[in-house]
């Protein structure tokens, strides 16, 4: 019953419209044109992406969006990658799979990120999406190989299957059985998260042979070196490659094998695994170097000269990931060999020992910013750092997207003038106009957030430790940062006053983390009455907030917007603050 | 279906000129649609008068700002009193108080700096704990780094930091281990002597003397019970003694449990052998052993899993004789 105007299109004109968008953001800001606009919309939507599996229910997704057949859902938040959230505070996907059960028969993505995931709910997934392509669960937990063995033996038409970073239980690893010698679809496959007892490696061969269109591949620690020809020898198509453990002793006949091997892929453009590696095995790798856009060594003890001589051979990487074995001397070599690099990634060796075992500081950083145009991705792990080389790497990328600068001693001043690191940052967050993502450390003082405030206008997520001084420090980040998504915050002293006074912001977030800050329990009460479209869950391992008082500060805040209302698996250890919660103690 | 009483500050009747944006998102889109009004891009609040919690209506000396923070308490009364009256209210920060229409009775303003006292800098040691200088909040401050054992070079001590991701971390442990055979030997020899002292609980758990044990990381490790088809994971930086690790376990174990609950006795007996289950760890060397037999350090540099096993089965299986008797 569509109002026709003169300037109305039919329907499906429309829809073939819409079928060029696919950003959900755009399909998002068309759905609002108008009401036509938004139903036409809604039938024909089929990708859709939930950043927080809590901020809407299942049932509302379906009811706007009748067709989909790609998801993709986060649970927990980012700081449980360390650890800061205990175990069972939620992010089950059970919900929303015995939802979609019935709602979404044709579903053919399911990507996961942080959520629980059981073999309930695996088996689930096999037995209702007869067409499922896609299964990525990134970094989630809570099933065990019988799990994965479910969809091997039901899921005819996988296409890809990646579970990187999950923590699997190990019950059996015959699961690679189940899938039917008749299945050849596989275009990839990451194992690499899976333990010892995981994968047979017999069944691991015959899968990889008899698919064809296989591209990547990403074995797990546990599959030794000298197995790795004949695995590639039957997947010589593949572009991407992740090895197993890379030590062994040095034997001519596995060099050489494997040499050819590497030699006979053609196509490869990514490595990584490395683990254990050893030098010897190195070269047999060269052949592939000068092709090479992508390379992880990030859990490879290889040292210099060998990791640099590497290095100095890809002169096409786009993409690196290494350890700081690499060194100031190393990452100059990578800054005059590897002119297209975008993204790059130094994690530190050994990074509680109170002494440093590597020489890698700022220069490397500031070498490898000055070498390379088109750097504009970094995660960086060191020992020191200096506002001038901050500002010197600053003007050398201004088309920085991501910067991520962890000093191991977390509040550590400029090494040189013992100045708090405030202008440094500062300078990256002015220079840097198209920063998204940026993560702070080192001596900070309420500086540093106001110059984030001031500059940081397309700022989607910010993550702060042992920084600032007082509740001015949030309200900057808070009342300046237009486009923050996400704020992550630990160890801070910011209270009530910035949150209360920015609580509508708060709703225009994703979400907002903060741990062992000063935010009393009654600032939670207050915003958990005020605010209705936002949960406030406050966690406390310790007990029950109304055992304490309002002004006692709380462990664990996580706020975040919702249209689904509180939710109602939280654990005995997190407390929603919202209307009744308030009433039931007064 | 409106929000809290839609009061001024939204234009009704006509939708007028619609911003679309690559920019916006799902959610206020959702809202958007549930409100059929585009102004509803919040930004936030501000009241004459500065902050929610300073001063209520004060007369406002010093452009809305008090002299300094009053304390929580006073403060959360004022707040309310403050917000009864005036109906905390979602608006534009473009418009406020203009043309759009009335806000209620105060008219907004932007919030800056002013509003905020600026503290007194303390001196930025690196001793210093870094919320000192805000009073009112201090008694907060002291609790809001309650891993800091108090020299910031312990970054160990700290759950959280460096952030690192756990599957990472456990690699490091592989490379760091396979290089550091003597420096274990060296802890074992201090940990004889330390073996009195185990049994005083230690809050935080941070006593180490060898800074490269890798013992600040170890975080979570993985427990499995008999019966219970998927393990949890348990903090092992929380805890200082097999006595709180055990009953750690047992409220997670018995919590959780559901159907199994009639099945599990109180398994803080856990240790002294009187229960239905029996606790044992597998080491780094792939050999399950009882838990409880070596000093509490060593026993965390040399865990890599938990098992609650069934004493029955612990009895009738080869394993047992591996396993030390302990008393």
């Amino acid at each position: 019953m569509q109002k026709k105007t003169a300037y109305s299109f039919p329907d499906e004109i429309l829809e073939h419209v819409f079928s060029f968008i696919h950003s959900g953001k755009d399909r998002n800001a068309a759905s609002v044109v108008c009401k036509s606009w938004y139903e036409i919309e809604r039938w024909c939507r089929r990708k859709i992406f939930v950043g927080n599996c809590y901020a809407v229910s299942p049932t509302m997704v379906i009811r706007r969006f009748p067709d989909i057949r790609s998801i993709e859902l986060k649970g927990k938040p980012h700081f449980a990658d360390f650890n800061l959230v205990p175990d069972g505070w939620g992010g089950y996907v059970l919900p929303w799979i015995s939802e979609m059960a019935g709602a979404y028969p044709w579903l053919e993505e399911i990507r996961l990120k942080r959520m629980v995931v059981t073999d309930e709910s695996l088996e689930l997934v096999a037995k209702s999406f007869t067409n499922l392509q896609v299964l990525v669960l990134f970094s989630c937990e809570g099933f065990s190989t019988d799990g994965l063995a479910a969809i091997a033996a039901s899921c005819k038409n996988l296409r890809e299957l990646d579970l990187r970073d999950s923590e699997v239980d190990d019950l059996s690893g015959h699961w690679l059985n189940h899938f039917p010698d008749t299945y050849t679809s596989l275009v990839s496959l990451n194992i690499s998260c899976l333990g010892s007892d995981d994968v047979s490696f017999s069944a691991l061969e015959r899968l990889v042979g008899r698919c064809p269109n296989l591209r990547r591949l990403l074995l797990n620690r546990e599959v030794p070196l000298d197995k790795i020809a004949n695995l590639l020898s039957r997947a010589p198509q593949l572009i991407e490659f992740g090895t197993g453990t890379y030590a062994a002793e040095l034997r001519s006949d596995v060099y050489s094998n494997l040499a050819e091997a590497f030699c006979n892929c053609k196509e490869l453009k990514c490595l990584s695994g490395f683990w254990d590696a050893v030098p010897a095995y190195l070269p047999v790798i060269y052949s592939v170097c000068s092709r090479l856009t992508s390379l992880n060594l990030s859990y490879a003890p290889i040292q210099n000269p060998d990791l640099t001589k590497l290095v100095s051979q890809c002169p096409s990487l786009q993409r690196m990931l290494v350890l700081d074995y690499i060194e100031d001397s190393g990452l100059e070599v990578l800054a005059s060999s590897c002119k297209d690099l975008q993204e790059l990634r130094v994690f530190p060796s050994d990074p509680f020992g109170e002494e440093p075992n590597v020489s890698l500081t700022e220069k490397g950083l500031v070498a490898v910013s000055s070498g390379c145009p088109k750097l504009q991705s970094v995660l960086y792990f060191c020992r020191q750092m200096s506002n001038a080389a901050l500002v010197t790497i600053a003007q050398n990328c201004p088309n920085f997207t991501r910067f991520r600068l962890c000093l191991l001693d977390p509040k550590i001043a400029d090494y040189r003038t013992l100045q708090p690191l405030d202008v440094g940052f500062g300078a990256i967050v002015e220079h840097c106009k198209d920063l998204r993502r940026l993560s702070l450390s080192g001596l900070l003082t309420d500086r540093v957030f106001e110059y984030i405030g001031m500059h940081a206008k397309k700022l989607e997520m910010l993550s702060v430790a042992f920084a600032g001084e007082s509740d001015l420090a949030l309200h900057h980040v808070l009342s300046g940062c237009e486009s923050l998504r996400k704020l992550e915050i630990m160890n801070c002293p910011f209270g009530d006053k910035a949150l209360l006074a920015n609580a509508a912001k708060l709703e225009t977030m994703r979400s907002l983390w903060m741990s062992s800050c000063s935010v009393s329990l009654g600032a939670c009460k207050m915003l958990g009455q005020k605010m209705p479209r936002l949960n406030i869950e406050v966690m406390d391992e310790k007990g029950p907030p109304d055992s304490r008082a309002e002004s006692d500060p709380v462990d664990k805040l996580y706020i975040y917007r919702s249209v689904a209302g509180p939710r109602f698996d939280m654990p005995p250890f997190v407390w929603t603050m919202d209307e009744d919660f308030a009433s039931e103690l007064s | 279906m409106s929000e809290n009483g839609e009061g001024g500050g939204r234009t009704r009747g006509h939708m007028g000129p619609i911003i679309i944006t690559p920019s916006t998102t799902f959610f206020s889109l959702l809202i958007l649609h549930l409100t059929q009004n585009p102004y509803n891009f919040l930004l936030f609040l501000v009241m004459e008068g500065g902050l929610v919690l300073l001063g209520g209506g004060a007369n406002g000396g010093g452009s809305g700002g008090s002299s300094g923070f009053s304390t929580n308490e006073s403060a959360m009364s004022e707040a309310s009193s403050y917000l009864a009256e005036t109906e905390l209210e979602l608006g534009l920060g473009l418009s406020i108080g203009g043309p759009t229409g009335k806000i209620n009775k105060a008219s907004g303003r932007i919030l800056t700096a002013k509003d905020f006292p600026v503290p007194r800098r303390a001196s930025m040691n690196g001793g210093t704990p870094p919320s000192v200088t805000v009073s009112g909040t201090k008694r907060a401050a002291d609790q809001s780094v309650p891993h800091d054992g108090g020299s910031p070079t312990a970054t160990s001590q700290v759950v959280g930091w460096p952030p690192i991701r756990s599957y990472r971390m456990n690699s490091l442990v592989n490379n760091n281990q396979a290089k550091a055979p003597r420096a274990e030997e060296e802890h074992k020899g201090i940990n004889e002597e330390e073996e009195e002292e185990e049994d005083k609980a230690i809050k935080d758990g941070s006593k180490q003397k060898k800074p490269n044990e890798n013992l600040g990381h170890i975080g979570f490790i993985k427990v499995n019970m008999d019966g219970i088809r998927i393990g949890r994971k348990v903090d092992l930086n929380a805890h200082s003694s097999y006595h709180s690790l055990a009953s750690a376990l047992e409220n997670m174990f018995v919590r959780s449990a559901g159907a199994e609950k009639q099945q599990l006795t109180m398994p803080s007996k856990l240790l002294d052998g009187s229960s239905e289950f029996v606790l044992t760890y597998e080491d780094k060397e792939g050999d399950w052993m009882l838990v409880g037999d070596v000093p509490w350090m060593m026993f965390l540099t040399s865990v890599r899993r938990l098992r609650i096993m069934k004493t029955s089965e612990l009895r009738d299986s080869t394993k047992g004789t591996e396993l030390k008797e302990v008393n």
